[in-house]
């Protein structure tokens, strides 16, 4: 059995980014970037059922700039057998990113795919859904747990209120929820060994996929801060504040 | 648990300025002798230039020498020194001072010590060292004959009672002919080599200094690219030995700091709040204003100088960088000499690598760098820092002798105390109001700790060990009125009473890494230790 998962490069879930000056985007230069920690959630339950022997490969696959080898080197040290990287200029759109998917899907022929529910730069929550459409397979998103068969695998999702329960006719798409495991710390001497695993760097072009962006941004700003509240005598001051200054009422 | 263990030619301790201009020096002299050298860098920080801090302004001196088309390579060295300012402050108003001919920084570059750092990994890498950051050096090796022969990076996944969860990940044994100690102000490690090996006998006590720092975007039209400020004077009292920089980046970005030396005597200084009460003076809020602060961090800085630095060298390793305390305080500059020790001290052991009979010592390296360009500095520069004892006007007055008169050629040398010992009891003073943060040009220390990015794993033992748990309540607060309160620019320490007694509560996760508490503390009861690595603070552009 043969896991495709994926990783995407985002910047450090300690570091606070704020948006650049002309309110572009927001300001990522000399700042730490590290992997996706939900597609660090992915690798490591492909790791997982590969060391319960319930798989055979682990593919780790990245798309965007070409320092996401970074995080792929640290999907190989994890455990994962060999990686390829779609390099493209800025990081893609979910829907082109899910479209590269396909294609690697359909080049690689994996049984299942893992991906991490959400990236925490774009929360987009997308790419996941996207892939199963454009693949037609079944999706299991936001798991927390796993368990692998044969033919089918069965999901345990976390739903507003509780858990569903589905079994998926294999191949099919995970998204990877915060519950699935805990990853864990990457080994000194793996890191090492993972600078000689394989690690294939493809173009857009190479799996015959145009990229298109569909999404402008406008603006990145702050939200606005709050201001400092003020001190009310009674309740007639605050119905007459309520009431005059900020009409509501 | 047996650990895993790796051996190369030599390991650096520590991914700063000295560190990575060792590794460089190493691979190139290896290159020119077309010999095979295994180096390795272990660093604390989750990246290199992670835990890393600095004003700065930047002497090339030492990189013209290391890496001489540094230009070609991309070096971000993007903004030379235009104009230095010096000024004198008293509350309401400010005085420009000749700029001592140490503070003159002609050809000098503005620089983020962090971005720079981040460069010369690249160039070490590109020469074959292996870089290891997100790992910290936990504990030094020895053979049975007492000889350092590695360190060990600490245990992964141990939890705050002590005992392994279940990510748990024994440390991994780095075993090297050689291992340089690079780990900055107040090394972790280093401490315990002084002890063990008596390297501080003959030498004065190291002075610190407590360097607090922000990075502000300011509006265009106020921005200078290559200004440089410096002041002294007010808030500090005359008593106390520090000032402020104020350094003009490219892209509309200032670096703002303010250094205060930690022999200040009075338990009720902050030196946070006053860098924040300096930002409010109306010299120095104008360029503030309509801007946004962006990062904040803090690091101790050697300041001791010459008749500070302690023997260099014992059986299987070395003592390069700050950690020995190689910065020209009167300059306010240790870049250029950090990687100066580390070149010196690379060319030593590379020599004792390919000696015919085994050297276990490299007593060549203190020689070779008595030699050097870097100890005529630090000698002509020696008495200016202890003369500040006489106070400001005391200082400055002995000082313009020293430089002027005596073109540091006195006959005799100032010599230094510790630290820690120059707090006096709170009885004698009155406690300081310091003004509120006004949110937009001063802050509060839990605002500022956000935009530090530290974070460390809560389930993990506390990093800032108390010798005597007793102490902090019995000596510290009674007597001292609770100075880690203060001296802590990230509020890691506090007193609280939960209607009970006072008690200490240390909020680990919040530390800087700046090493503060481990020198001041009056009873030298907290030991700093390396969390699990890849904890604390991610400095983008500092």
């Amino acid at each position: 059995m043969k896991i495709l998962v994926t990783v995407k490069r985002v910047a450090d879930y300690n570091v606070k980014v704020y948006p650049k000056a002309d309110g572009s985007d927001v300001e990522i230069a000399n700042v730490k970037m590290s992997m996706n920690p939900f597609d660090e959630i992915a690798v490591e339950e492909a790791v997982r059922l590969k060391e319960s022997g319930n798989a055979t490969e682990i593919i780790a696959a990245s798309i965007g700039v070409s320092q996401c080898q970074e995080v792929l080197r640290t999907a190989l040290a994890m455990g994962a057998d060999r990686a390829i990287l779609v390099e493209t200029g800025a990081a893609p759109e979910p829907l082109a990113v899910a479209k590269l998917l396909k294609a690697l899907v359909e080049r690689e022929q994996p049984d299942l795919v893992i991906l991490g529910k959400q990236a925490i730069d774009g929360d987009c929550n997308q790419t996941g859904q996207m892939l199963a459409a454009l693949l037609g397979w079944g999706q299991g998103a936001f798991a927390s747990k796993l368990t692998l068969g044969e033919q089918e695998t069965e999901v345990t999702r976390e739903i507003d209120g509780g858990l569903e329960t589905l079994i998926l006719k294999l191949p099919a798409v995970v998204t990877a929820d915060l519950r699935l495991n805990e990853p864990r710390y990457v080994k000194l001497p793996n890191i090492i060994k993972a600078k000689k695993k394989l690690l294939t760097t493809l173009s857009p072009g190479d799996l015959d996929t145009v990229l298109a962006a569909q999404l402008t941004t406008l603006k990145v700003a702050e939200p606005p801060k709050r201001e400092a509240g003020i001190k009310v005598a009674d309740a007639a001051e605050l119905v007459a504040k309520l009431r005059n200054d900020v009409k509501v009422i | 648990m047996q650990r895993d263990s790796m051996t190369y030619d030599v390991v650096i301790v520590g991914a700063g300025p000295s560190g990575l201009a060792a590794s460089i020096r190493l691979m190139q002299l290896a290159q020119e002798h077309q010999r095979e050298l295994s180096v390795c860098v272990l660093e604390k920080g989750s990246e290199v230039g992670a835990h890393i801090l600095s004003g700065a302004v930047m002497e090339p001196r030492a990189l013209n020498e290391l890496i001489p088309g540094w230009k070609a390579q991309g070096a971000p060295l993007h903004t030379p020194v235009q104009h230095d300012q010096f000024l004198f402050l008293t509350s309401q108003s400010s005085y420009r001072l000749p700029t001592p001919p140490q503070m003159h920084n002609d050809g000098n570059y503005v620089v983020s010590l962090g971005n720079f750092c981040r460069w010369l990994a690249q160039q070490a890498e590109a020469l074959g060292v292996e870089i290891y950051p997100g790992f910290a050096a936990a504990e030094v090796l020895y053979d049975e004959a007492g000889t350092v022969t590695g360190v060990a990076t600490g245990d992964m996944g141990v939890g705050r009672d002590g005992q392994p969860t279940t990510n748990y990940q024994p440390g991994m044994e780095l075993h090297a002919r050689y291992t340089l100690f690079a780990e900055g102000c107040r090394g972790s490690l280093t401490k315990t080599l002084f002890q063990r090996f008596g390297l501080r006998e003959g030498a004065d006590p190291q002075a610190y200094g407590i360097g607090i720092k922000e990075l502000w975007e300011i509006e265009p039209e106020k921005h200078q690219p290559g200004l440089v400020v410096h002041t002294i004077g007010w808030p500090l009292d005359r008593h106390t030995y520090g000032g402020s920089f104020l350094y003009h980046l490219e892209n509309r970005q200032v670096a703002v700091g303010f250094v205060i030396g930690l022999d200040y005597q009075n338990p009720y200084l902050s030196p946070f709040e006053e860098f924040q009460r300096f930002k409010t003076h109306p010299a120095i809020r104008p360029a503030f204003e309509g801007g946004r602060r962006i990062a904040y961090g803090a690091r101790t800085l050697s300041e001791g100088g010459l008749q500070s630095i302690p023997k260099l060298t014992f059986p299987g390793g070395l003592l390069i960088g700050d950690t020995a305390g190689f910065l020209n305080v009167s300059k306010i500059k240790g870049i250029h000499t950090a990687m100066k020790s580390g070149m010196v001290a690379a060319e030593s052991v590379f020599d004792a690598l390919g000696a015919a009979e085994p050297v276990l010592e490299v007593n060549a390296y203190p020689g070779q760098l008595k030699q050097s360009w870097l100890w005529d500095e630090l000698s002509q520069v020696r008495n200016i820092r202890p003369s500040f004892r006489w106070g400001l006007f005391g200082g400055i007055l002995y000082s313009a002798l020293d430089t002027y008169l005596l073109r540091g050629r006195a006959p005799w040398t100032l010599h230094h105390h510790e630290d820690h010992k120059a707090l006096k009891p709170a009885r004698a003073y009155t406690p300081i109001e310091y003004p509120k943060p006004d949110g937009k040009i001063s802050f509060d220390k839990l605002s500022s700790v956000f935009i530090s990015n530290t974070n460390h794993e809560e389930n993990q033992p506390c990093h800032l060990t108390l010798r005597d748990p007793d102490v902090p309540v019995t000596v510290n607060l009674a007597e001292y009125a609770g100075p880690e309160q203060r001296y802590c620019p990230a509020g890691v320490y506090e007193f609280v009473e939960e209607g009970g007694p006072s008690r200490l509560q240390i909020n680990a996760q919040n530390c800087v890494h700046c090493k503060t508490c481990d020198i001041k503390d009056p009873a030298q009861n907290i030991d700093w230790i390396v969390p699990e690595g890849g904890g604390g603070p991610n400095y983008p552009n500092m």
